[in-house]
């Protein structure tokens, strides 16, 4: 089951450059929240700083609030426990190349020390099942290399590595950006589907799939969270001027 | 500017400004440039030059090596026709003591195996001691060093590799060999001197071990910032990949970054190993040199390249120069193979990773 995540004045530095401004905004457990806005207007970093991942950049800083399922991340946790909760799907699908498919999804389990090969066995086709990628390698999981896969099916894979870790929280930025319409409509099912297990933030430059997938959508720009309602409203009757514009494609 | 606008006296006014009035006023400029690079020509010639003499410079290495091999062949043949390839691995029995006898110049009995014994034993050894050391060093290095530190420390080490090998020797000498006979050698020989491989037999405190340790030392520089050069070229995704998944710091350096470079590590592995094979002067002036084979590593010995350095400016007979040469020879080709080999994998981690996936 999904958790809420509570945002309270979340500053994110890198450097010198204030790349997050005061965020506050609450997101539902079990729903899935999209996050839209012009490029380079911090939306990676603030999914980053959902994950602790934004520290691990040398340069990076953060102050501020976060709380998932009521418990302070920053103050409460240590970031290896976090990352544990709050799985991650990147941009560019990153899987283990020297891993065969079998691997890569079983990682996350394997690196906590979880060996039960059975419950393994089943916990990988679980996964695969749910991010659609079952039916294509089945055949050979153990034999293929995470790296021989096609970019849409290594992004599926990504998906259900972060899933096999049985996350509460799932992050994905911009997970079909490179992707065909095909793959892309596959993960927006999936998106679809997981939504009622786990509270899924997704990045998106696609306003469409905000649309078709995400209750809540929103906005940033240069840093700060400009409107944050449900998607219906923002994408029909958005309060801001420059949320308008922005869906409007009158900038951006 | 103003010497370019002098040297146009007649531009080319007809074809530009009535075909495309816009480009008229960028015409004037450029023509200078374009006249200037046309009167220098297709330079057909100077570019076969240079590659007539890249190429020459290029085979210049092939013919060294080549003329190297020949040289040592022919050099080796009195022994080759004499023992053939037996001359590898026999041993002669002393008609008084019944040992066994590999190396007697004065009477003329010849084998090379202590000698190869002797360069594998020191050889694997400092590996052993180096390779946990050298990953060490380079996952340091690369993943955990503050910035200020980073490039004092990757300084150092590099510099361990340009000291000249004599001078480690005289440091073995006068420094490690003392200390192996006063503290190390009797406790090893108390704690491990059941497994047989620490005896006390030898109190002069060199050897095998004092030359594993100390080609440690040398090839330790080469194996870490080979590490480190594979490394740093795995792509920072895939350390994310990790620690997204909850890895802590060690975890994520071993299944994200080690996992990924490890053949390009054991290709620097097996550089350091070629290093190590063929590293004359420090072992020489370490290792005891004693024509033997013994199982205690605490023993004296010989390495092929010890023997040669030893014993070629007092070989007297022409079978005992040239036994020195075969040893040579073979000492040769190994190295080149396991060098070959290394280098191999070393190209094929880093060659597939552009800077900018990192
Ligand atoms: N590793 C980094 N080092 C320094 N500055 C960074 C780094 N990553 C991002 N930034 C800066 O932080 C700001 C926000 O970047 P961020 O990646 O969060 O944007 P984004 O909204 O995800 O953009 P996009 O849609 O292009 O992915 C940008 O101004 C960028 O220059
Ligand atoms: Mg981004």
């Amino acid at each position: 089951m999904g958790v809420s995540i509570e945002v309270q004045n979340l500053n994110a530095w890198y450097g010198a450059n204030h790349t997050l401004q005061d965020i506050n905004l609450n997101i539902p457990a079990n729903h899935a929240t999209a996050l839209i806005g012009p490029s380079g207007c911090g939306k990676s970093t603030f999914v980053r700083c959902l994950n602790r991942m934004h520290e691990t950049n040398p340069i990076a800083r953060v102050t501020g609030s976060v709380k998932i399922g009521g418990r302070d991340i920053y103050e409460d946790a240590k970031p290896v426990e976090i990352r544990r909760r709050v799985g991650m799907v990147f941009q560019r699908p990153n899987p283990f190349p020297t891993m065969s498919i079998y691997d890569n999804v079983a990682a996350g389990l394997k690196l906590n020390g979880f060996r039960k090969r059975h419950e393994l066995d089943e916990v990988v086709e679980k996964s695969l099942k749910n991010s659609a990628l079952w039916d294509e390698v089945k055949d050979d999981l153990k034999k293929k290399s995470g790296a021989s896969l096609s970019g849409g099916q290594q992004q599926r894979l990504c998906i259900a590595r972060a899933l096999a870790v049985d996350p509460e929280v799932l992050l994905m930025d911009e997970p079909a950006s490179a992707l065909d319409p095909v793959s892309t409509s596959k993960i927006e099912d999936l998106i679809f589907q997981l939504k009622s297990q786990y509270t899924i933030v997704i990045v998106t430059h696609n306003m469409q799939q905000a649309a078709r997938v995400a209750e809540k959508t929103g906005f940033f720009l240069n840093g700060r969270m400009v409107e944050f309602d449900s998607t219906h409203k923002i994408f029909t009757n958005p309060s801001d001027k420059r949320t308008e514009d922005y869906i409007t494609g009158r900038f951006g | 500017m103003p010497e370019i606008r002098i040297s146009q006296p007649v531009p080319q006014p007809e074809p530009a400004p009535a075909s495309e009035p816009a480009a008229a006023a960028l015409a004037p400029e450029p023509s200078t440039i374009r006249r200037f690079l046309l009167a220098r020509g297709n330079s057909a010639f100077s570019d076969y030059l240079f590659k007539v003499l890249m190429v020459l410079c290029a085979l210049s290495i092939f013919v060294i090596v080549l003329l190297i091999g020949y040289e040592l062949v022919v050099q080796s043949r009195l022994t080759w026709v004499q023992s053939g390839i037996k001359f590898f691995y026999t041993a002669f029995v002393d008609p008084d003591t019944h040992l066994p006898q590999y190396w007697d110049p004065v009477n003329g009995h010849f084998s090379a195996l202590p000698f190869i014994y002797g360069t594998l034993v020191s050889s694997f050894l400092s590996l052993l001691l180096a390779v946990p050391l050298a990953v060490g060093v380079a996952v340091f290095l690369t993943e955990m060093c503050p910035g200020l530190l980073r490039a004092p420390l990757s300084f150092l080490t590099e510099l361990l590799a340009a000291i000249p090998s004599i001078i480690y020797g005289l440091w073995a000498l006068f420094v490690l060999v003392p200390l192996l006979r006063q503290y190390v050698n009797p406790l090893l020989v108390k704690t491990l001197g059941w497994s047989g491989f620490f005896d006390d037999s030898n109190p002069t405190g060199l050897g095998y071990f004092a030359s594993g340790i100390i080609l440690a030392i040398m090839i330790l520089p080469i194996i870490s910032s080979l590490t480190r050069e594979v490394m740093t070229a795995v792509p920072h995704s895939q350390r994310e990949a990790v620690l997204a998944l909850g890895a802590t710091r060690w975890e994520m350096i071993r299944t994200g970054v080690l996992r990924n470079a490890r053949i390009g590590i054991v290709g620097a592995i097996i550089l350091g190993l070629g290093r190590a094979l063929g590293e004359t002067m420090a072992v020489t002036m370490v290792i005891g040199n004693t024509p033997e084979i013994h199982r205690s590593l605490l023993a004296n010995g010989s390495s092929m390249a010890a023997v040669i350095a030893n014993e070629f400016a007092e070989a007297t007979s022409d079978l005992h120069r040239s036994a020195l040469v075969e040893i040579a020879l073979a000492l040769f080709i190994v190295t080149i193979i396991v060098n070959a080999f290394a280098q191999l994998l070393v190209w094929a981690v880093t060659r597939g990773t552009p800077s900018q996936a990192r």
